[in-house]
């Protein structure tokens, strides 16, 4: 049997979180004042669990490194929440939310924990609602829903463009309720760096005040990480500067298993990168989709003259554009999954049809669907993200059309954790995109928001309680402990190493190799070659980057230059881990697309024979080979099939 | 289409080693800098150049890049988020910009944000007043079904325009008397249009008022500058909501 105890209960499905429930241990309220929890993150999955734990009793403290809990990176989320409410009558059920989320994550997420995330995903739009959150409402005053990619009802809970700002504004106030109670006392601009482990069991942080550089202990009877995805390991990605995996790695280097690193998806409508000075990727909603067309030129010299800027998308002829999404998949069309899309068009690009100068770019119409709908229509349902693309491009949609590309989005992998969402080092905990739990090998659009809310307000409150039982007897943790000593030490050692390399490059030149070195090799295709090559890539680049980085001002002061620095230090071993990870999978699923593992046509072939589990990678000091373990993914509720939306 | 490139810049900027020191303007010459960029990877390569001169870049508060997030917070050439109407810093793009400009920036200016080093300053207030009330006072759990309590769209739109808020300071940065009117008139609105938020709407406005003048901000004149430096256009018309709700609730003392 694999070391990895996933937990999860056994029975039928439908029962298993209530069975689970009324059988893990409750802490009594006199018991709860005396116990202390860390969470670190305050986004959807940190901001909820800090206030529901709060308000339960325990002693919070929550930490973020912006400089209010609001400015998390949930805050850009924009298309929707699902939800299995069937207000629209249109058969939705939490049977069919958990089918969707196990079929779009292509058989590669855990059955029990996906179930639960359907479950209690009505009681999140309920928990919104009350908080005040301005959903979309119908004239009649009920509560509107939208569709989106992947599946076959209209589940998707929104406001306007900003529903992640709203979601988080509603936990947040949740957060302040209780700060103002005085049962969260709130950390901002102070950074976590380290992991306390104590006699095997996680006791506490080591951070850093942003401002002042002063180095904290904090311990605690359990430590909660919400600290968000790793998708700017790639420099280039839709996510906020920020989202680098940093404690990813820390607590992966202290012995919590990392899952399925290389299961990062890339999203197929983003404005392109425009040039060497670029620092992030915008994202055009997936929306778009409904009503844009995709192409490229179907002739070659077309191509080469678009890309010259000899000519532009509108001198040339219908007849003469190939719409390649409704050619290769004529029952989905434009409105194929993510992954797919974004390697229909990378495909396109690779042959020498891309439309812009760089050659990587393809157009996304809008001409179509003006001449059908009129202008207005149009306006009414993208107006803003129409605004917002003309604004960074300096081109009229509404005249000309889109330029787009695929990008980094979003990283399902991360940290292993089982059916309580306690990682392997007992008494951590990992929320929302920081760990690996719900959504397998891809993501359907709007189930990240759900599973952040998910995990902070419904689920840890009752599993974490499982847990502290056993703590009621343990006094507060001092930081006076040897392993809190151990544990600063080896911070301060790390940023002194850093900041003392003192050598000629800036932290972003390194940042900016790396994400090339992870682009071309670890990105939307991937072979055993080019891993390999990413695999030596990688570790030389990080020797070097150890010798020859170059850190500004002062160790002790407010100085970003250091905060991204230990931030890269620490992408780097997760982006060693992505590869290694992509390169003991040989099989495509998902965002997981290996060449070696492709039909004729270029599909992507999943192999259930070797690729039904989750990697779970375990750390054995610098220098060392990460050793894989396997959680034997076992199906009982669902039967296996290839996806096709041809 | 190929962008143009800028030859050469002036970026006059607002250097200040930490909150207790002196700040001043020193002057950068910039080269070849693309009018496809953002203003903040024109800092950027403004910080690139800093380092490899053996120089302090200059600190900058940025996170998503896309204008939601409200960490970025530069006053532009005597405007909060620079030259352009409806968006922040971030989404700033330097064809706003011409061959030889000299670009000012300098930090937030109110008393109740002090600057913590070159042009990031300390916004705590702006927490202090929404921990005051800024919230439904509704726990986890236990609550009704989203639909059982139907609201007009028209409410929820006005709401979700006031929702919109960002609280990123630009209106405090530009109002003369440094007045945190729209920020706290935005939150109060929010929960004044619907009726989950109704209940408690008369200690709300009352705490976040109260606090909002405990910490220093200054009075509202109605000058409208706010608004129109709001990068998410928040309208003026939820200040007289607010002075409605504050007033309502001095009555019923
Ligand atoms: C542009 C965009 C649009 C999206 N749209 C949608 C959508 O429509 N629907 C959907 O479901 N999902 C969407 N997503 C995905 C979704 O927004 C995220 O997956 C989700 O919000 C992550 O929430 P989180 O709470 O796990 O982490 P985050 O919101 O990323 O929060 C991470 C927190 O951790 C803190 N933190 C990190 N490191 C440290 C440290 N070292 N010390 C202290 N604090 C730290 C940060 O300060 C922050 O508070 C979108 C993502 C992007 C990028």
């Amino acid at each position: 049997m694999s070391i990895l105890d996933s937990k999860a209960p056994a029975g039928p499905l439908a029962e298993k979180w209530s069975k689970h429930k009324a059988s893990i241990k409750v802490v009594s309220p006199a018991n709860k004042r005396k116990l202390d929890v860390i969470v670190v993150g305050t986004g959807l999955a940190g901001a909820s669990a800090a206030a529901s734990l709060g308000e339960l009793g325990y002693n919070v403290k929550a930490f973020c490194y912006q400089d209010s809990p609001r400015r998390a990176h949930s805050i850009a989320a924009q298309g929707g929440i699902n939800a299995a409410k069937n207000y629209q009558n249109d058969n939705d059920s939490i049977y069919r939310l958990f089918y969707d989320t196990i079929k779009g994550g292509d058989y590669r997420a855990r059955e029990s924990n996906v179930y639960r995330l359907a479950e209690v995903s009505p009681l999140i739009i309920d928990q919104c609602v009350a908080q005040g959150v301005p959903f979309a409402r119908e004239y009649g005053g009920s509560l509107s829903n939208r569709s989106f990619g992947g599946v076959l009802v209209s589940r998707t809970f929104y406001a306007r463009g900003q529903t992640g700002q709203q979601l988080l504004l509603g936990a947040y106030s949740a957060l302040n309720r209780q700060i103002n109670a005085g049962t969260v006392e709130m950390h901002n601009r102070t950074e976590m760096l380290d992991l306390v482990v104590v006699d095997g069991k996680a006791r506490g942080i080591i951070a850093r005040d942003m401002i002042t550089g002063e180095i904290q202990k904090h311990g605690a009877h359990a430590v909660c990480m919400c600290t968000g995805g790793y998708g700017n390991v790639f420099f280039l990605s839709t996510n906020a500067m920020g989202c680098s995996g940093s404690v990813a790695a820390q607590i992966y280097r202290r012995g919590a298993y990392m899952s399925n690193p290389a299961f990062v998806q890339i999203h197929p409508t983003c404005i392109p990168v425009h040039g060497s000075q670029q620092s992030k990727l915008t994202l055009m909603s997936e929306s778009l989709r409904n009503d844009g067309r995709v192409w490229v030129p179907k002739k070659k010299e077309d191509a080469v003259k678009l890309q010259k800027g000899e000519i532009s998308a509108n001198d040339i002829k219908d007849e003469d554009r190939d719409f390649y999404l409704e050619r290769r998949y004529p029952s989905y069309g434009n409105l194929v999954p993510r992954d797919v899309a974004s390697r229909a068009a990378k495909e396109r690009c690779d042959a020498g049809f891309g439309v812009n100068a760089e050659g990587k770019a393809v157009f996304l119409d809008f001409k179509y669907a003006i001449d059908r709908l009129g202008r207005d229509t149009i306006e009414k349902r993208y107006g803003n993200l129409f605004q917002m693309y003309e604004k960074i491009t300096d081109v009229d949609p509404y005249s000309n059309p889109m330029q787009i590309y695929p990008a980094i989005h979003y990283t399902m992998g991360g940290t292993w954790v089982d059916y309580n969402l306690m990682t392997t080092i007992p008494g951590l905990y990992s929320l929302g995109e920081a760990n690996f739990s719900d959504h397998g090998a891809n993501r359907l659009g709007a189930s990240a928001l759900m599973q952040g809310l998910a995990d902070g307000y419904f689920v840890l409150p009752y599993t974490i309680g499982d847990y502290l039982a056993d703590e009621i007897m343990v006094p507060k943790i001092e930081t006076t402990l040897p392993e809190f000593a151990e544990a600063e030490k080896s911070v301060t050692d790390r940023l002194s190493q850093l900041f003392n390399a003192n050598g000629s490059e800036p932290v972003d030149y390194f940042h900016k190799k790396l994400g090339m070195i992870m682009w071309d090799h670890v990105g939307m295709s991937r072979n055993e070659a080019g891993l390999k090559t990413a695999v030596s890539e990688i570790r030389a680049l990080r020797d070097e980057y150890y010798t020859n980085v170059r850190i500004p001002g002062e160790l002790d002061n407010l100085n970003p230059e250091l905060e991204k620095a230990v931030r890269v230090a620490d992408s780097f071993d997760i982006a060693e881990l992505m590869a290694l990870d992509a390169l003991a999978r040989n099989e495509s699923c998902g965002g997981h697309f290996r060449e070696e593992s492709a039909t004729e046509e270029g599909e992507a072939k999943r192999n259930d024979e070797i690729g039904c589990y989750a990697s779970a990678w375990e750390y054995k000091g610098a220098g060392q080979e990460p050793v894989m373990h396997k959680e034997e993914l076992v199906f009982e509720n669902v039967k296996l099939v290839q996806r096709s939306y041809k | 289409m190929a962008d143009k490139i800028l030859n050469k810049l002036y970026i006059k900027i607002w250097r200040q080693k930490n909150s207790k020191s002196q700040g001043a303007f020193e002057t950068y010459e910039l080269e070849n800098v693309s009018q496809g960029s953002s203003f903040l990877e024109m800092l950027d390569i403004l910080n690139d150049q800093l380092i490899r001169e053996g120089n302090d870049p200059v600190a900058f508060d940025h996170d998503c890049r896309e204008g939601i997030c409200g960490m970025c917070s530069l006053y532009i050439n005597g405007e909060a988020h620079g030259p352009d109407t409806e968006i922040t810093t971030c989404q700033l793009h330097m064809r706003k910009f011409n061959e030889g400009e000299t670009i000012t920036i300098e930090p937030w200016r109110a008393g109740a944000f002090p600057v913590i080093k070159d042009l990031i300053v300390n916004r705590n207030a702006f927490e202090e007043i929404q921990q005051a009330g800024g919230y439904v006072s509704v726990g986890t759990g236990g609550v009704p079904d989203g639909n059982a309590i139907p609201i007009g769209q028209d409410d929820a739109e006005e709401a979700m325009d006031a929702a919109a808020c960002i609280g990123c300071g630009a209106c405090v940065a530009t109002c003369k008397n440094s007045s945190a009117m729209l920020f706290v008139s935005a939150k109060v609105s929010q929960f004044a249009k619907l009726p989950q938020g109704k209940v408690e709407g008369k200690r709300r406005a009352k705490a976040m008022v109260s606090k909002m003048d405990e910490l220093g901000f200054g009075g509202c004149t109605n000058t409208g500058a706010c608004e129109i430096a709001c990068p998410k256009a928040i309208s003026i018309s939820n200040i007289a909501r607010l002075n409605r709700e504050y007033l309502c609730a001095k009555l019923a003392d």
